[in-house]
């Protein structure tokens, strides 16, 4: 496994004159916390591998707004967009790809009323173009028959109706895609949207993770495929709690398909 | 004596449907207490939605079970109704079974027997239903909301359905014209045996107050509606029309919040200037009482079934936390048929009753459980957004109330001063790339 990557910045390829295909936005979580750093790296190899040409805003991204406003703090979510487009449209963005269906919604959905228009797409998808054309090849040897099943992130599915790309990149995987009871439009959340993840529950009788961890042990999976590193972050928290990470791995769609490339 | 019964009939008939025309007039008032909200956009889509999940049921077959029973129901009182028709025109105009006479007798035998079919099939569901809620007590129909009138409500709908249908066979079958034509007596033939030796006389007792209780229950049942869970039979329609078409992830922006935004972010604004005179008064941030919600969510919360799909698949509810997204709909429409007769009761104008929709009706507790992740509003067959007044009423929290959970407030300070939700510093956002 080679740990070179190779991450130019916006401001970097501003100053050649060049214009990227595609801008990585990383996130919050991608950028701060270390589970999801390492989603982020993973992506960022295929990116590599791929010879995408991309960028990331590195320390001129912002947190998008999506918890302010979730938590009711429409002012705040407001002052963050309108920053981050006033950013954005400096440098004529025209693709995003993200790895967080948070900010995947957000970019997408609320920014356009408020000036920043661009096409977004979540990582699953931009992956599932890349490999339609070609441009990325997936092995399946190492997840070959394992059991892998997938937790729909509430704002790429429901959200955002998009289901069938994670789907189809864990098929090509050669891995045996198993379906929880509640999925797709029907998929548990994993108690961390609408900022969630920022506070303590109320009280009541088990913590959500709980309760959609067990729908996944259900369906005895090898591993537990995610799209989104809040989810990622509760899933393995549930695992732990069931004492069940030696046997169950939780990974995110990027990590599944760097790790079939070795990479 | 005929013209009596007439006339009688014609003012019972008056009066019924009056009374339901001037509560429709209040359902408009109340409806249109709620803010404005443009939603002209995209009507062929809208009318589409309409007919898939309103006239077309397609919502309710997620659970099979209850979806066909359902639509048994729905289908067969719909048509059924038809027969209303002939009952209105009988009676208005003292005639008896006005279709015999329009109508070849094989037509109208088929119509009227494919009418029994439906009111035996109903009656079936209806029973089904009744055993679902009183027996089997799915759970759904047993959370802490569901006491009191809501429970009753749901009983009470399912006794008229059952009275109203037997009458109707009941009437069929001590017709002795309509059982001698032998044909459309497809069910109540039967019935008839029961009354076998009876005097034409008594008969035709049995068959005329059955025909005045079913027309009299029929505009009973009417009038209920407006009081019950069960004006979702009207008003699915326009609400589904109204639904949410953007994406569920997508909530509004705040257009008053984006004025305030684009003053400060905009350096050449005098942030001394006096106001304009014609300034409106700076709006309250969010919602704290029904009229701080838009009217479409007013119109959500008198469309709601109470059935509790949403509930049911809610996390939050689902692990045994206060919030149930039913709850906060049925909450609404009380508060607004509270504040709705608080107008009646002084000409016209609301008079302050101290009370409002946060913390009398829903708490913060409530509120700050839910996890955004839409399960209710997908759930929902006739479209309803609970999602949507929780996320107004916590922004009435935040930003007229500061009244966030302190881990929030924390988070929202690391956003404001770092660009993230936890204390990092924004130039460290791409050391990521440089570790191993
Ligand atoms: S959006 Fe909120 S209220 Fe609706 S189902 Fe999810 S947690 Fe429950
Ligand atoms: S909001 Fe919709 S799903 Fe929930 S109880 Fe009302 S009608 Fe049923």
């Amino acid at each position: 496994m080679s740990n070179e990557i190779n991450v130019p910045t916006m401001a970097s390829l501003f100053a050649e004159g060049k214009q990227p295909e595609v801008l990585f936005w990383v996130g919050c979580a991608g950028s701060f916390d270390d589970r999801a750093k390492k989603i982020t790296k993973a992506f960022v190899k295929i990116l590599n591998k791929a010879n995408v040409n991309f960028a990331v805003l590195g320390t001129e991204e912002s947190c998008t707004g999506d918890p302010a406003k979730r938590s009711g703090n429409e002012f705040l979510f407001q002052m963050q967009a309108v920053t981050n487009i006033e950013v954005l449209n400096a440098y004529d963005v025209k693709k995003v790809v993200t790895a967080c269906p948070h900010c995947f919604n957000t970019l997408k959905n609320e920014y356009p009323s408020l000036g920043g228009s661009y096409e977004v797409v979540h990582h699953t998808q931009f992956l599932k173009q890349l490999l339609e054309e070609g441009r990325i090849t997936m092995e399946g040897g190492k997840f070959k028959g394992k059991r892998i099943t997938f937790h729909d992130p509430c704002y790429l599915g429901r959200a955002n109706d998009v289901y069938e790309a994670p789907r189809e990149l864990i098929r090509k995987l050669d891995a045996e895609l198993v379906e929880m009871k509640s999925c797709k439009t029907r998929g548990l959340c994993c108690g961390a949207g609408g900022a969630q993840m920022f506070k303590e529950p109320e009280k009541g009788a088990k913590d959500i993770n709980i309760e959609r961890t067990e729908q996944a042990l259900e369906t005895q999976p090898d591993i537990i495929a995610a799209g989104c590193p809040f989810c990622n972050t509760m899933m393995t928290d549930g695992v732990k709690n069931k004492e069940k990470e030696a046997s169950i791995a939780v990974m995110d769609i990027a990590e599944l398909i760097a790790s079939a490339d070795d990479l | 004596m005929q013209y009596i019964s007439q006339i009688l009939f014609t003012l019972i008939l008056i009066a019924g449907i009056g009374y339901f025309a001037s509560n429709v007039k209040k359902l408009f008032r109340n409806i249109s207490l709620g803010k404005d909200l443009d939603i002209s956009d995209n009507k062929p889509q809208r009318w589409k939605n309409m007919a898939k999940i309103a006239l077309g049921q397609s919502k309710m077959v997620v659970r099979p079970i209850a979806g066909f029973l359902h639509i048994i129901v729905y289908v067969g009182f719909i048509i059924i109704n038809i027969e209303v028709l002939e009952i209105v025109i009988d009676g208005v105009f003292g005639t008896h079974r006005i279709g015999l006479q329009v109508l070849n007798a094989s037509v109208y035998g088929f119509l009227i027997g494919s009418f029994e079919v439906l009111a035996l099939l109903v009656l079936v569901a209806v029973i089904a239903f009744w055993i679902r809620r009183n027996v089997i007590k799915i759970k759904r129909f047993l959370s802490a909301e569901m006491t009191g009138w809501p429970k009753s409500d749901g009983n009470i709908i399912l006794y008229f359905e059952v009275v109203l249908m037997c009458l109707f066979l009941v009437m069929n079958a001590t017709d002795t014209t309509f059982q001698n034509l032998g044909s459309g007596n497809v069910i109540s033939q039967f019935i008839a045996p029961l009354f076998d030796g009876m005097s034409e006389g008594s008969l035709h007792m049995i068959e005329r107050t059955a025909w005045w209780i079913h027309i009299i229950g029929i505009l009973v049942f009417l009038n209920y509606l407006y009081f019950s869970k069960h004006l979702h039979i009207l008003l699915a329609f326009p609400n589904t029309y109204y639904g949410k078409l953007r994406p569920k992830g997508q909530f509004l922006n705040n257009e008053a919040v984006t004025k305030e935004v684009k003053l400060m972010m905009d350096p050449s604004a005098d942030p001394f200037a006096a106001p304009a005179e014609d300034a409106p008064v700076p709006e309250k941030f969010g919602a704290s009482d029904v009229t701080d919600l838009s009217w479409v969510q007013l119109l959500n919360a008198y469309t709601c079934t109470e059935c509790g799909r949403c509930t049911s698949e809610c996390p939050a509810n689902i692990t045994g936390k206060k919030l149930s997204p039913r709850k906060i709909m049925m909450d609404t429409r009380d508060r607004l048929v509270e504040v709705g007769k608080n107008i009646d009761a002084n000409k016209g104008t609301f008079v302050p009753d101290g009370k409002q929709l946060l913390g009398d009706y829903i708490s913060n507790e409530e509120l700050w459980a839910c996890t955004s992740c839409n399960a209710c509003v997908e759930a929902c067959p006739v479209s309803i957004d609970p999602l949507s007044i929780i996320m107004d009423m916590r922004q009435y929290l935040v930003m007229e109330q500061s009244a966030a959970p302190s881990d929030l407030n924390n988070m929202m300070g690391n956003i404001e001063n770092n660009g993230a939700p936890w204390p990092f510093n924004q130039q460290d956002r791409l050391n990521w790339a440089n570790e191993s």
